[in-house]
């Protein structure tokens, strides 16, 4: 039963759960106080033990159906092993028995594996492909590319040699029992391939995951294929989730261990300056201030979706976010990302400012004339755009203004900087005013970027 | 290995907490059994108001044990939670035996020697008698054991998270002064969290981790009996099924397990027999705590009452 469990934390782990050495042994201890008699009571107990957040608990209990729903090896799976083995060698009173309940005269020459297909046993068949899966280290597997070979290795551990041959022998023989042998052994094929799919949805999903994300997340966000916008979002979301566990801590923080000596003597003055009070230096840090600039024009119109989502993501990481978004001309949408969610604020926002042609310059005059106040010299200001300006004046000057006034001016483009400065890319011009530019092109990419951001405030 | 007995227990832990009014799901009393047995904290979390900090009061109650509470928030440290000098008691001592000091020292005839004979003295001012114990050291010293509530974990820093580590897994904290302070009996330790921010994973692996979500309109029903025995079964029921109603809706705040047994009172205060559109809407703050959500619910109250009616007629 130990293996069982052990087969069922890899399990687990597949199923994303992150199950630690120590969060095993707590399981095993757990597992021997309640037995296994009562299944319920034995999934609460693995979901206290191994899970440790509500999304691990449901895909843990998923994990746990799926593995325990599948034919678990009998108590007898040891002596069935060996008399299996032993029946390899020649005959066997077991494999005899099985003929004899068969019915099937005659098959004493027909190998273990034919004679257990043929008396239909099914627990003999599923303990068979149990031991047989083992031997083949079944939970290794990790890629749907890899079934075939587990397949092939798996029918090889069962003898599918020895029955193959037994079919050729039999065909000139007994055609029917030579029939019934091949029938058999195509049941046997579908459900080695269903255990197989089985194993792989179990051990192999993390895997997958993990390789799909991998793709998505280095994929240049302007060429992301339609269907796979949802998973995209999943992604940025998960990347958001992320960016708010590790910067939303507490940002107060008092610094133990360094007397304020001009308080504590203030403090004490009553008493004569004896320090009975004691008062500890502190340190204070910058709150995070944001100005989000995002371009929603034509031109960036595959990634500003991910821009706002991000930026909507950065709303709830920091209290102090103010967003704008600008095609043609300049408006705040802080109110409707914060107030709706991710999907309904972008629709509300493309139809309000978005598809337009950009004009940088006008968005920036439009900025300038009525929240040039937002920004302190507490701010990070970050514009995400291509900083194509249909030849119309890029008004340099005033992003000149904000980067004197604000505390970081980071500009994130989608475009590579190979073509910057080309066509009607005025990156160059801005550049210049910028603490920070950067290629914003995939999810890693951006990810890094407002990691980056967030984390100067830490 | 007698497998009947661990469910027997766990059914033990069930009624135990019963008796003290607190209705545990299988879950949660397979928690509270397996803690006990393999000597781990338990990490409750779950919504606001579902009974995470009312289940270490019953267990406390059930077992009679002490109940030591240790309430998070931003900024707290050491120094609150675990123990500290009794510095103003160290400085008035010192000033009071000022005297007494010179008298012992007196014969000394050089500086050196006076350190001398003050060493002999041995820490006077770092003994037990100047260590004020806060909630955590006072939880190892109970001689019965105790349960030791850590509420709002989430509400403290990072940092404090780390302190907590070796009185999770060891059941003892080490005071450099005075050494490793070992528990008496191993406290029973419950931490609860709303999950504003998510807890660190070395925390998490010393625990055992209990999710309490809004509980299933059977059980609830059967926890509003318990709290408010006045009220009738046929209220009871429309009311559990209103709430259940409610919380499919999309709010700011979903009406919690306090909230019932809040409305429960309530509603047998106004000896209401049965649910009706006027009364609700009257007592619908008792359940809503924002202003939006309220009015979201309201045009809703009507079918509501209806589907909460119509279930207690088939059931």
């Amino acid at each position: 039963m130990r293996e069982n469990l052990h087969r069922f934390f890899r399990a687990a782990r597949g199923a994303g759960v992150r199950v630690s050495p120590a969060e095993s042994i707590d399981a095993m201890r757990a597992v021997a106080q309640v037995g296994f008699a009562d299944r319920d009571v034995l999934r609460d107990t693995f979901l206290l033990t191994l899970a440790k957040t509500q999304d691990e608990k449901r895909a843990l209990g998923e994990c746990f159906d799926l593995f325990f729903s599948q034919p678990e090896p009998q108590q007898e799976s040891a002596e069935q092993n060996k008399s299996d083995d032993d029946s390899e060698s020649g005959a066997n009173p077991s494999a005899d028995e099985h003929g004899d309940t068969a019915g099937g005269a005659a098959n004493e020459n027909i190998g273990p594996l034919g004679q257990m297909l043929l008396s239909q046993d099914r627990s003999a068949i599923s303990t068979a492909i149990a031991n047989a899966s083992g031997a083949a280290s079944l939970p290794d597997i990790r890629y749907f590319t890899q079934r075939g070979i587990f397949q092939t290795r798996i029918l090889d551990a069962m003898g599918i040699q020895r029955l193959r041959d037994d079919i050729d022998e039999q065909t000139t023989r007994n055609p029917a029992l030579a029939e019934r042998l091949q029938e058999a052994l195509n049941g046997l094929r579908g459900t080695v391939r269903d255990a197989v799919s089985q194993a792989l949805l179990l051990y192999g999903r993390e895997e997958a995951e993990n390789l799909r994300n991998e793709i998505l997340r280095n994929a240049p966000l302007a060429r992301i294929e339609p269907r796979q916008v949802e998973q995209m979002r999943a992604l940025i979301r998960q990347i958001a989730r992320r960016l708010r566990e590790r910067y939303s801590k507490p940002r107060k923080r008092q610094r133990r261990g360094h007397l304020d000596v001009r308080r504590t003597l203030r403090r004490n003055a009553a008493w004569g300056g004896v320090p009975f009070l004691t008062a500890w230096k502190r340190k204070h840090r910058d709150r995070p201030k944001i100005v989000a600039l995002c371009d929603v024009s034509g031109s960036v119109a595959r990634v500003s979706d991910f821009f706002l989502l991000l930026i909507h993501s950065l709303h709830e990481v920091v209290d102090d976010v103010r967003s704008f978004a600008f095609s043609g001309h300049l408006i705040e949408v802080s109110d409707i990302l914060e107030s709706n969610s991710p999907e309904e604020a972008m629709k509300e926002i493309m139809s309000k400012v978005g598809f337009g042609s950009s004009d940088y310059g006008n968005s920036f005059a439009d900025f300038e004339d009525n929240w040039m106040s937002a920004i302190t010299p507490q701010t990070t200001v970050i514009v995400l755009g291509d900083a194509r300006s249909n030849n119309l004046d890029p008004r340099a000057d005033i992003l000149r203004r904000i980067g004197e006034r604000s505390k970081r001016l980071v500009w994130l483009n989608p475009e590579g900087r190979m073509v910057w400065g080309f066509g009607d890319s005025e990156m160059p011009r801005y550049a210049t005013f910028c603490t920070v530019v950067r290629q914003c092109a995939t999810a890693q990419q951006l990810e890094r970027a407002v990691s980056d951001i967030v984390a100067t405030y830490q | 290995m007698a497998d009947t007995r661990p469910t027997a227990s766990i059914e033990a832990v069930e009624s135990g907490l019963a008796a003290q009014g607190y209705i545990a799901s299988r879950q949660i009393a397979t928690a509270v059994y397996l803690s006990q047995q393999i000597e781990k904290p338990i990490l409750v979390e779950g919504p606001a108001g579902v009974g995470k900090t009312e289940l270490a009061k019953a267990i406390a109650a059930w077992r009679g044990m002490k109940m030591i509470r240790l309430q998070c928030y931003e900024g707290l440290d050491e120094a609150k939670a675990l123990y500290e000098w009794k510095y103003a008691k160290q400085l008035l001592y010192t000033q009071i035996l000022k005297d007494k000091l010179g008298e012992v020292l007196g014969g000394a005839q050089t500086l050196a020697a006076a350190l001398d004979q003050l060493h002999t003295f041995g820490d006077v001012f770092f003994s037990k008698e100047f260590v004020e114990p806060r909630p955590l050291l006072q939880a190892l010293e109970q001689p019965a054991g105790c349960v030791l509530l850590i509420d709002e974990i989430d509400k403290s820093d990072a940092e404090f998270e780390s302190l907590l580590l070796e009185i999770l897994s060891d059941f003892q904290v080490t005071i450099p002064e005075l050494g490793t302070v070992s528990a008496v009996a191993p406290p029973t330790v419950i931490l609860t969290s709303n999950s504003e921010r998510d807890l660190g994973d070395a925390l998490k692996r010393r625990c055992l981790h209990l999710h309490i979500g809004f509980p299933e309109q059977k059980l609830e029903e059967r926890i509003v009996e318990s709290r408010v025995p006045g009220i009738s079964q046929n209220l009871r029921k429309q009311m559990v099924g209103f709430i259940h109603e409610i919380r499919s809706l999309d709010l700011k705040k979903l009406p919690s397990v306090s909230e019932a047994i809040d409305w429960a009172r309530v509603l047998v205060l106004l000896q209401a027999n049965e649910l009706d559109h006027e009364i609700v809407k009257d007592t619908l703050n008792v359940l809503l705590k924002y202003e939006a959500d309220i009015e979201a619910a309201t045009p809703q109250i009507s079918s509501f009452i209806a589907k909460a009616s119509r279930q207690g007629v088939f059931s």
